[in-house]
């Protein structure tokens, strides 16, 4: 798995809610089987007509916006359990994904991936959207050692929460396959006790 | 010390927990499918290990699967290599498959239950995210990604932080017309999209109590419309009288000692949950859909909300949401003409849906301007639905009862709905283009589909049952 420590881009911003999962990567793209090439189509029917010719108003086609953050409205990644989505947007280059909230399934998803998502309050999150919207090319510095987001022009910070465990695996690039593997044991004298 | 019902089953799975760590959870049954599956397949070849515990591996190809002509190849190549890929990995690794053609083969959460491998106490999990539908066996059941399908693989366990517990009580009797489909779109509308986030629900209540097994898996199946983790209900006697018999149900002297600790299998009287709601059954009404997330739901004789009255920074998002479907604040949907009307899915492809839909339109016609797909969960519900005579009503009524699969659900096969066309679904997503690109979904009941299929427009149900 990737491994994350601190990172500072620019973001990109989609300042909608309940973004689901088959906005994210629709169902129809769903037939690769394996995990490459995904990205292509993120937000497919958002960024293209149905011509394939693409849709200058939205914002991942705005090349004035860019980096590795993608900064979304509230419950985000709700929908379907497909990794996929975690993979596209991992794919086209996003390392953090930044809500008020995540849908469970995706969060999981995203953090087995090395894709980090982080939920900030409602006010922090509007503030990193004030921020790139009057400056486009806005800084976050993304510190998982600390735990904490910095919005670089104007120095707000904030804390954000993440399992102990999963931050170990982040930094240290493992999986949660790995762990398991090592208790392999238990899990046969759990069997037999059954 | 009192426990809920999840805590109980859980505990009984917990390989290992350790403070600072998710728990070790183990898990009795593994189904899987042709989508979720093979990067899973792949990462066990990288990994040189094999399926763990292969026996408690069930595998179906059921999301791109056509609905016609289903024995022959499938014609979409990238569909067809997929399928055939699930052949190879089961054969690969030794396990079993009910693939196209097997009298066992159906939508992936249809078919667990009807087989009698979804059974109460259990663990469960699928690469889908509609996993929790068989929660209504009082099972604790769950969609993950495929990394996890991986994890599974390789160690029939998973790591899992426990889940926060709600109790959703419905109560009272259900009006004429009301079915399961409008309690869980009722109370998704009540508590929102994401409202059940990072919980496991159990429902309960005399409304609960009073439904079939197949109701109840309706209900435990929109779970994760709310954002839940899962959704399940204490089994009882309905749900011992379905397990009974079944294909893979445990029998004779196993049945006995099964059965003795399903019994036990409730949540204490003062088992503490971290969140209650309740609902009273006659404050439901036939429920419908009028955005892109299936808690935009209202009664069907009631006006959209407009969206002054939502919050000020969800209003953008909600008025691009009507502007999707062509909808306008305030505005009826009664009356509305319907293109394409999707009896099928997870959700409600089961027989008794068949059935109540072959039993309102029994001697009717569908409107003309319809479109009207009727695709059963499974095989097994196929033939039922033949061997009862349900596919004459059906054909009389102009309606095509086709194969099973997954279909206009998600559209990854080639029943799409077509850009900008109305589409009354018994699905479990209105999601922008869930159906086809630009496709517009209403989310309803079997029998208000079918009221739809009948006049071609979106109507109150309730009004035609009182003709009758």
């Amino acid at each position: 798995m990737k491994k994350f420590e601190r990172l500072i881009s620019g973001l990109v911003p989609l300042n909608i809610e309940n973004i689901d999962t088959d906005q994210i990567i629709p169902a129809r793209f769903l037939k690769a089987t394996t995990r490459e090439g995904f990205g292509e189509n993120l937000f497919r029917d958002w960024r293209y007509n149905g011509d394939n010719t693409l849709k200058a108003d939205f914002v991942l086609n705005n090349p004035t916006y860019s980096g590795q953050v993608l900064v979304a409205g509230k419950n985000f990644g709700c929908g379907s359990s497909r990794e996929h989505a975690a993979w596209a947007i991992q794919d086209a280059g996003f390392d953090v994904v930044i809500s008020s909230f995540f849908a469970d399934i995706f969060k999981g998803n995203a953090l087995n991936n090395g894709l980090l998502p982080i939920q900030v309050s409602e006010a922090f999150l509007a503030a990193i959207f004030a921020a790139v919207g009057k400056n486009h090319k806005a800084q976050l510095d993304v510190d998982l050692e600390n735990q904490t987001v910095t919005i670089a022009d104007t120095g707000e910070k904030t804390d954000f929460e993440i399992n102990s465990y999963k931050k170990t695996c982040l930094i240290n690039g493992y999986d949660d396959i790995d762990f398991i593997l090592d208790q392999k044991h238990l899990i046969e004298e759990f069997e037999q006790a059954k | 010390m009192s426990q809920t019902l999840v805590e109980k089953i859980w505990d009984a799975h917990v390989v290992k927990s350790e403070a600072g760590f998710p728990d070790i959870l183990y898990i009795d049954t593994h189904l899987i499918h042709e989508v979720t599956s093979p990067q899973a397949f792949d990462g066990l070849r990288k990994r040189g290990l094999p399926v763990f515990r292969p026996k408690q591996t069930v595998a179906t190809a059921d999301h791109n699967v056509p609905t016609i002509n289903q024995l022959q190849p499938i014609k979409e190549e990238l569909s067809r290599y997929q399928v055939d890929m699930l052949t190879k990995n089961c054969a690969e690794f030794g396990i079993e498959l009910y693939g196209l053609g097997h009298p066992f083969q159906g939508i992936v959460h249809v078919i667990g239950p009807e087989l009698g491998i979804t059974l109460p106490g259990k663990t469960m999990v699928c690469g889908d995210s509609h996993t929790s539908t068989h929660g209504a066996f009082g099972a604790i059941a769950f969609g993950i990604g495929t990394s996890q399908v991986e994890q599974v693989f390789a160690t029939q366990c998973l790591l899992q932080q426990r889940p926060k517990t709600m109790k959703i009580e419905v109560n009272g009797k259900l009006g004429k017309g009301v079915t399961a489909k409008d309690i869980i779109l009722y109370i998704i509308s009540k508590i929102s999209a994401a409202g059940g986030t990072g919980y496991f629900i159990e429902y309960a209540g005399s409304a609960i109590e009073a439904l079939s097994m197949e109701a109840r898996m309706t209900i435990c199946n929109m779970s994760i419309e709310m954002g839940a983790r899962g959704g399940l209900i204490a089994p009882d006697q309905t749900t011992f009288d379905y397990i009974k018999g079944r294909e893979f149900a445990p029998a004779g002297a196993e049945w006995d000692k099964a059965l003795a600790y399903w019994k036990t299998l409730y949540s204490d009287a003062d088992a503490k949950f971290d969140s209650v709601l309740t609902f009273e059954a006659e404050d439901i009404a036939p429920m419908i859909t009028y955005g892109t997330n299936p808690g935009m739901g209202m009664g069907i004789k009631e006006n959209i909300p407009s969206t002054s009255d939502q919050p000020d920074k969800e209003q953008l998002s909600y008025q691009k949401a009507l502007d999707y479907m062509g909808f306008d604040d305030n505005s009826s949907l009664i009356g509305k003409p319907v293109d394409y009307v999707f009896i099928g899915s997870c959700t409600n492809s089961r027989i008794e849906d068949l059935r109540e839909v072959a039993e309102f339109v029994k001697d009717k016609q569908k409107a003309e301007n319809v479109t009207v797909w009727i695709v059963p969960g499974s095989k097994q519900v196929e033939q039922q639905a033949i061997n009862e005579g349900l596919d004459k009503i059906f054909e009389r009524a102009g309606f095509q009862l086709r194969e099973p699969g997954c279909s206009a659900c998600l559209g990854m096969n080639e029943d799409k709905i077509p850009a900008g066309k109305y589409c009354i679904s018994t699905s479990n997503r209105n999601f922008e283009g869930r159906q086809g690109p630009d496709s517009r979904t209403l989310l309803v009941s079997p029998l208000t589909a079918a009221a739809a299929a009948i006049t071609g427009k979106i109507t109150d149900v309730r009004e035609m049952l009182a003709e009758a």
